[in-house]
């Protein structure tokens, strides 16, 4: 059936004659373009005007005046256009064919590598919002969800592992509060039920985590035998070194300390908070403790843990020194993520590399790839986003996405139906959406109402 | 873009007042403070004569004066463009901002629900399919955090509408400002009719297509039964009133529902039709065809695709969210911004609604913006999206006697931008709603003036407050 679909659409879209993603290049692909005199928007280093940007073999190659195209490498026009380094979205739910294992409140064990789905045609709709790279996460139901995925978004590709941000450091998803005490604790009748449950929850998997590491080491030194493997311990291990960086889903400022008090007494060095409406209540101390935060720009009161929201988050993060991303969690708000960033200029007035940064360094950054993306530097990747006016402006429109020099993204050339695979059920999806559900509970509410919940 | 010199919001102003004078006045302001205030006595609003000087004014009817005054007596427009300034008005400087009128968002659920996922504080959903004597006006909860949050982005005015069964109640547009759901009200109020859907509701609709089907079937001839029940209730009222030896005396029979839909059916009052598939919308119209209502489409999500019978059919429109997902995985990635200007261009008056399942109602302007950005090649330009945010609603809604632009002897009801108010750089320096002067003061504005610079800062952690047993 899926190969029908396939071939469907592949007859679909020859007949309309406009580009599709199936004569897209492979995701191997590196491409070469010459951005000829636009106004660049770096981000580290300040904005450019009328500058040339060349990209060779998907990497950014030069940066300046005068540069000159290699014989048959494309030239983009840029007079009165503005370029600026992908969009990055630290948290996403898109191209994902499951998102919560919500059977235990810990799951480390589980890898959202497992579940990717490149024919979503969310990841073609994200590209045409400038979006280059996604940090597709696991769910908030549990304490300890599964280990998220960083990805380009190569659409066209029917492979799984070509979406893969290669080297990009393995991730996992924490979550406090409302929804895994909502799962667990009272759909489940197993802890936690409260804030103070899930410290515990936390202190007692760090420290079952040190304790097996700590019998893999004394067995290699030949004074024990080897502890069973055990999944999850390794990930949770692996925590605990370093090498798995803590992305958690939180709201309220008392539990986005407690994180970071546990993550302290089990001397882990690097956290990032994601959504943390309440972050600006303790800025100072997430800027000494050297956290981040990712955020929304202005959403609120989808629920009671954000009931005391304030769209100053960012700006009030920004100004304590707090490094500060802003992300969708959302399919739909994932297309204009450079206006959401624009939002910390009303809601604060952020200035445009403060605003820009949102969503493009500072992300990369909390992803541990900010010395591959994120801003628009020699050596890079070519992964770039064309606007037709200031990517700030709400009047701006993405015209070319590029992803490693290769333009997935392309308003002129591109058609209308940009489907890689054509489902036999699709059904008109109303617009007017009455869930209030966060997509990071997406199969979780189910289980809830089967537990009782 | 610039970087905005001011980091926080102020409405700047200078009363043509003694610095004694004012204080007497602020000590007396003081002990006129009553308990009632919805969140404490900074959301007091100011009455009285206001001079807004040195200012752009977009009249959105009436073109752009580059340089006037705009006074306000009595809670109406008194003059607009070069006009003295009354003696003892009290002059609120524009410094070269811009006066709007105030933006009116065509569909939310303002006042009607507090948070998203808390029933308790949820009133626009009661029990039972057709439901129209559920009045909004009846659950609005003037105290909500939303009003202010909103209106302070110089969105005033917004239509509350009840969700849920075929017909969940009549919906009420509102100034959000006020003490009582009256004092908010506008006078427009629309019955809401849930137009039966014939296709899948989402991609968590699992029914099989025979299901889909009938259920779509039996929902046409519930309306259908309805509606005959209540032409029929309207005839008998009639004849009531017409009188006559022959006809029944005594009260009508309670039905409630009917009674409801009783200036609906005779058009006096406005049927809001939400219908969103093509399918639907065509069926819509086809429905509402020679039944002589006053109705108006809302949502329309698909409202492109047919666009030209919707014009032919001569429905106004209420759509958005803008900023939607496109409602098939087949469709262009931008028709969703596109709908309003293809509708636009196709004659159909278009006015645009948040939807904001967030209540980010404050976005209207941004939705308004991305109609434009996507919309220009097709002729909707920024006056365009700025009328479908002003004058059009008002006038869909028969409020545009006073209502969605800046004219004489309309209510004072419009904002002070520092720009642009589509551009998210944009500060909203002042707002008006009939005629008081909103202090720019939310829950959020006061919760970044408290925690800005937060005190006491950091501090260093009493020894053992955190150590772990």
């Amino acid at each position: 059936m899926r190969f029908l679909s396939f071939l469907l659409a592949a007859v679909v879209a020859s007949a309309a004659g406009a580009q599709t993603p199936l004569n897209l290049p492979p995701a191997s692909e590196r491409g070469s373009v010459l951005l000829r005199g636009g106004t660049v928007h770096t981000v580290t280093n300040g904005t450019l005007e009328d500058t040339d940007v060349l990209v060779r073999d998907g990497t950014i190659a030069e940066i300046g005046a005068g540069l000159q195209a290699p014989r048959g490498v494309r030239v983009v026009e840029m007079a009165g256009r503005h370029l600026m380094p992908g969009v990055i979205d630290a948290h996403s739910h898109i191209a994902l064919s499951s998102v919560n294992e919500a059977t235990n409140p810990i799951v480390a064990e589980v890898q959202m590598r497992d579940a990717l789905d490149p024919s979503d045609v969310g990841i073609y709709r994200a590209l045409a919002g400038g979006v280059t790279s996604i940090h597709v996460m696991h769910g908030s139901a549990n304490p300890v969800g599964g280990e998220n995925e960083t990805l380009k978004l190569r659409w066209g590709t029917l492979d799984p592992d070509g979406l893969l941000f290669e080297g990009a450091p393995r991730t996992i998803k924490f979550a406090l509060g409302e929804n895994p005490t909502r799962v667990h604790g009272r759909g489940r009748g197993v802890r936690p039920s409260t804030r103070m449950g899930i410290e515990q929850v936390y202190r007692e998997a760090f420290t079952e985590a040190r304790a097996y590491r700590a019998a893999q080491l004394a067995a290699q030194e030949g004074r024990q035998p080897l502890p069973p493997y055990d999944r999850r311990l390794e990930t949770l291990a692996d925590i605990l070194s370093g090498d798995v960086l803590v992305h958690s889903h939180s709201y309220r400022a008392d539990e986005i300390l407690m994180l970071t008090r546990v993550f302290s007494d089990f001397g882990i060095e690097r956290l990032t908070f994601q959504h943390a409406n309440e972050a600006f209540k303790v800025a100072p101390e997430l800027a000494a403790w050297g956290a981040g935060a990712s955020v929304f720009s202005d959403w609120g009161s989808y629920k009671f843990e954000v009931y005391y929201s304030s769209a100053y988050n960012a700006a009030v993060l920004t100004r304590n020194g707090v490094r500060t991303s802003i992300n969708s969690d959302d399919a739909g708000l994932l297309r204009y993520l450079y206006h959401e960033a624009a939002k910390t200029q009303r809601y604060g007035g952020l200035t445009d590399d403060q605003a820009l940064a949102m969503v493009t360094i500072n992300p990369a950054h909390q992803l541990g790839i900010d010395d591959r993306v994120g801003s628009v530097e020699v050596g890079k990747d070519a992964d770039l986003a064309v606007f037709s006016a200031h990517p700030l402006s709400i009047y701006a429109r993405v015209d070319l996405t590029f992803v490693d020099g290769v333009a997935r993204f392309d308003r002129e050339r591109d058609g209308d139906d940009q489907r890689v695979y054509v489902d036999p059920t699709e059904e008109v999806v109303s617009v007017q959406s009455r869930g209030h559900t966060e997509s990071c509970m997406l199969g979780a509410d189910l289980d809830a109402l089967v537990y009782g919940d | 873009m610039r970087a905005p010199a001011r980091a926080g919001p102020a409405a700047g102003e200078v009363a043509l007042f003694s610095l004694p004078m004012r204080l007497l006045l602020l000590a007396l302001a003081a002990l006129a403070v009553a308990p009632a205030h919805a969140q404490g006595p900074q959301y007091r609003a100011r009455a009285g004569t206001f001079a807004l000087t040195d200012c752009r004014i977009e009249t959105v009817t009436r073109g752009v004066v580059e340089r006037g005054v705009v006074v306000i007596e009595d809670g109406k427009i008194a003059a607009v463009g070069a006009a003295a300034v009354p003696a003892g008005a009290v002059e609120v400087p524009c410094d070269g901002g811009t006066v709007y009128p105030g933006m009116i968002d065509s569909g939310t659920l303002i006042g009607l629900e507090e948070v998203g996922s808390q029933d308790e504080t949820q009133d626009f959903d009661e029990l039972g399919d057709v439901t129209p004597q559920m009045q909004a006006l009846t659950a609005i909860n003037t105290s909500s955090i939303h009003f202010p949050i909103t209106r302070v982005s110089g969105v005033t005015t917004a239509l509350s509408v009840p969700q849920g069964g075929m017909m969940p109640g009549t919906a009420a547009l509102l100034n959000l400002h006020g003490y009582t759901p009256q004092q908010m009200a506008t006078g427009f109020e629309g019955v809401v009719l849930n137009f039966p859907q014939s296709g899948r509701r989402g991609r968590f609709d699992r029914r099989e297509q025979e299901a889909i089907d009938k259920a779509a079937k039996e929902a046409m001839e519930k309306l259908d039964e309805v509606w005959e029940q209540a032409a029929l209730y309207a005839r008998i009222d009639s004849a009531r009133a017409a009188g006559g030896g022959r006809q029944p005396t005594g009260e009508m029979a309670y039905q409630p529902e009917m009674a409801a839909l009783l200036p609906v059916v005779r058009g006096e009052r406005v049927l809001l039709v939400e219908a969103n598939a093509a399918a639907d919308i065509l069926k819509a119209i086809e429905w509402l065809d020679g039944k002589g209502l006053s109705a108006v489409l809302t949502g329309v999500a698909e409202g492109w695709r047919v666009a030209d019978k919707i014009a032919q059919a001569g429905l106004p429109v209420v759509t958005g969210p803008v900023t939607g997902l496109p409602t098939r995985a087949s469709d262009r990635y931008d028709r969703t911004y596109q709908n309003a200007a293809l509708l636009a261009q196709a004659g159909v008056q278009v006015a645009l609604r948040t939807d904001d399942r967030m209540q980010n109602y404050r976005n209207l302007p941004f939705h308004a913006g991305f109609a434009v950005a996507h919309g220009q090649d097709v002729g909707f330009d920024r006056q365009a999206a700025l009328e479908a945010i002003t004058i059009a609603p008002a006038r869909i809604f028969g409020v545009d006697d006073r209502l969605g632009s800046v004219e004489v002897g309309k209510s004072a009801t419009l904002f002070i931008a520092d720009g642009d108010p589509f551009e998210p750089s944009t500060q909203v320096q002042a707002v008006f709603i009939d005629g008081y002067q909103i202090p720019m003061v939310s829950r959020q504005i006061e919760l970044y003036q408290e925690y800005l610079n937060r005190s006491p800062g950091l501090t260093a952690r009493p020894a053992g407050a955190d150590r772990q047993p």
